[in-house]
């Protein structure tokens, strides 16, 4: 029996339809249950007071000061890196053999996945250096992670301010560096914080490398060489050993809630930039 | 050397970060984990099943096995969830509902694997265990969980490659008189074909290298699976379980198990950039 196009269609549409409102609803589920299940655990004293017993009882302090500290070093390393290479490849080369290399380097290493970058860490960082499961351990191997992602964004803010705007800095006198720091960089600064944004969101929600970088010491760490649990960490430990379901819940809600305000500031800002220059 | 010329040097070399990082995985990875699969032999330790590294026993193929089936699982939910999601916010949607919808998504991609892991162990593990039987940590609960992770790759990838057909596809198609949904099967999607294949190979190789919430929620048992209610251990799992304790020989089994999963993303990733330049 052949069924008349039009009905075709519309049982399609239907089953598509069905299928598209199914994925959404596991999707905005998970947001949703974290947070009722999640929110109410979040008190101020949560967030400034010390883990105590495991986890058990206290807040998560530490594990925030641990997690601020493995991001920001590697954003620090990252950013100069990944903006000194977008910039190279827009503004320095023509497309040819060291572009592609570079380019596919930075592509297979998007894909590397992160128990493998948290092998690389921890064979190199933690024993060859002999620097331990540390926040510098973990900040370096987490850099190496976001490095692609900062370079594919810069790239594309870098690519996005017009031609024209370097065509009146030469036609000024301007050398090529005064025109990339004055004119270029900042035009497309947007571009790059969104990268930089979009890395924050990665490095927090991180488990596989820091959890054998940085550790899981529970003290609030104090020194580079320290070791540190990140929120991450802490949630995964938290929520296998079964330790406290509630402050897991807790510890899922703050990480999820920032990362997903971060991602959508990230997103905004780029919107901004797309619309400066379209 | 002029100031120009100098600061291109440097731009250069920082250009070089991601490749030398890149080579430095390759190196220390090899180094630690090549010497036991060479004194093991490469064909013990691949196709034998038989791990127990304290008596000297390497063999990952369960493993091996379990990833690719895990994985598979995933792409059989992920992949038709996904790409119906695309096809209807590409196709069939109101613009405005896609301009809300497809941030949102992008959004979710940003929910940590930790999460997506808990909430399998909530959820879907006790509904599997209830209504399906078994320990309810299974091969099935991994590719449900993994198969959801992928969801947002999948579409916002998709979503891109349907927006890239251009829009006289669909008028002459529809201009000849077959309806919307003829136009999707038989213009749209052939046209935006290697760009859904990127889709489903990039998140094959998500999913056969997420380690988190595979560890959470598929058992973590050492065998070979035999129906999709057993629990299995993935290549992934098995480094992040030992890795802790493991020292000498057993360490470097580790690190050997890691070589196998690198060559096979390796070859993922390789294959996406091929299908992708083909276009």
């Amino acid at each position: 029996m052949r069924l008349d196009p039009r009905y075709t269609q519309i049982l399609v549409k239907a089953l598509l339809w069905g299928m598209t409102g199914f994925t959404l609803f596991i999707l905005v589920f998970i947001i949703v249950n974290v947070s009722i299940k999640g929110l109410p655990q979040v008190t101020p004293s949560f967030l400034l007071e010390a883990p105590h017993d495991m986890g058990r009882a206290g807040g998560i302090f530490s594990t925030i000061v641990a997690t601020a500290y493995v991001t920001l070093l590697a954003i620090l390393i990252a950013t100069p890196l990944g903006v000194g290479t977008a910039i190279y490849l827009t503004e320095y080369t023509r497309e040819g053999l060291a572009t592609r290399i570079i380019r596919f380097g930075a592509e297979c290493l998007a894909g590397v996945p992160s128990i493998i970058l948290g092998l690389f860490g921890f064979v190199l960082f933690v024993l060859k250096m002999g620097l331990g499961w540390s926040i510098l351990s973990g900040g370096l191997t987490l850099a190496i992670m976001v490095l692609p992602t900062i370079i594919r964004t810069s790239e594309e803010a870098i690519k996005a301010v017009p031609q024209e705007y370097r065509t009146v800095c030469f036609s000024l006198g301007l050398s090529k560096w005064q025109s990339i720091t004055h004119i270029v960089v900042p035009s497309a600064l947007p571009g790059i914080t969104t990268g930089i944004m979009l890395s924050v969101g990665r490095s927090l929600g991180e488990t596989a490398v820091l959890l054998f970088t940085a550790g899981a010491a529970l003290r609030t760490p104090t020194s580079l060489f320290d070791s540190g649990r990140t929120m991450a960490v802490h949630f995964y430990i938290l929520a296998r050993e079964g330790i406290s379901m509630p402050n897991a819940y807790g510890t899922a809600a703050v990480l999820v809630v920032s990362i997903l305000l971060i991602n959508l500031v990230a997103y905004t800002l780029m919107q901004r930039l797309v619309k400066r220059y379209s | 050397m002029n100031r120009g010329k100098f600061i291109e040097r440097v731009l250069f070399f920082l250009a070089l970060s991601s490749v030398t990082s890149l080579l430095l995985i390759t190196i220390f990875i090899f180094m630690e984990g090549l010497p036991l699969i060479i004194s093991t032999g490469l064909k013990n330790f691949l196709f034998s099943s038989h791990w127990a590294p304290t008596r000297g026993h390497f063999g990952i193929l369960a493993m091996i096995i379990s990833s690719i089936l895990v994985t598979l699982g995933a792409l059989g939910l992920g992949v038709p969830l996904g790409l119906a999601c695309a096809i209807v916010l590409a196709e069939f949607s109101p613009q405005r509902l896609k301009l809300v919808l497809k941030p949102t998504l992008e959004l979710l991609a940003g929910v940590p694997s930790v999460v997506y892991g808990f909430l399998g162990v909530i959820w879907l593990v006790p509904l599997i265990r209830d209504y399906l039987g078994g320990p309810g940590l299974s091969l099935l609960a991994g590719s449900l969980i993994l198969g959801i992770m992928i969801l947002p790759n999948v579409i916002s990838i998709s979503i891109d490659s349907l927006d890239a057909v251009p829009e006289t596809y669909r008028q002459g198609s529809i201009a000849l008189g077959a309806t919307q949904w003829q136009t999707v099967r038989r213009v749209v999607l052939p046209a935006a074909r290697s760009g859904i294949i990127t889709a489903v190979i990039l998140g094959m190789g998500r999913a056969i290298g997420e380690t988190m919430a595979v560890i959470m929620v598929a058992g973590n048992a050492l065998q070979l699976p035999t129906s999709i209610l057993d629990p299995v251990r993935t290549l992934t799992s098995n480094i992040a379980l030992e890795l802790g304790y493991a020292s000498g020989r057993h360490r470097e089994a580790l690190f050997a198990t890691g070589i196998v999963l690198f060559i096979i993303i390796m070859i993922l990733n390789l294959s996406a950039t091929l299908v992708t330049r083909r276009k």
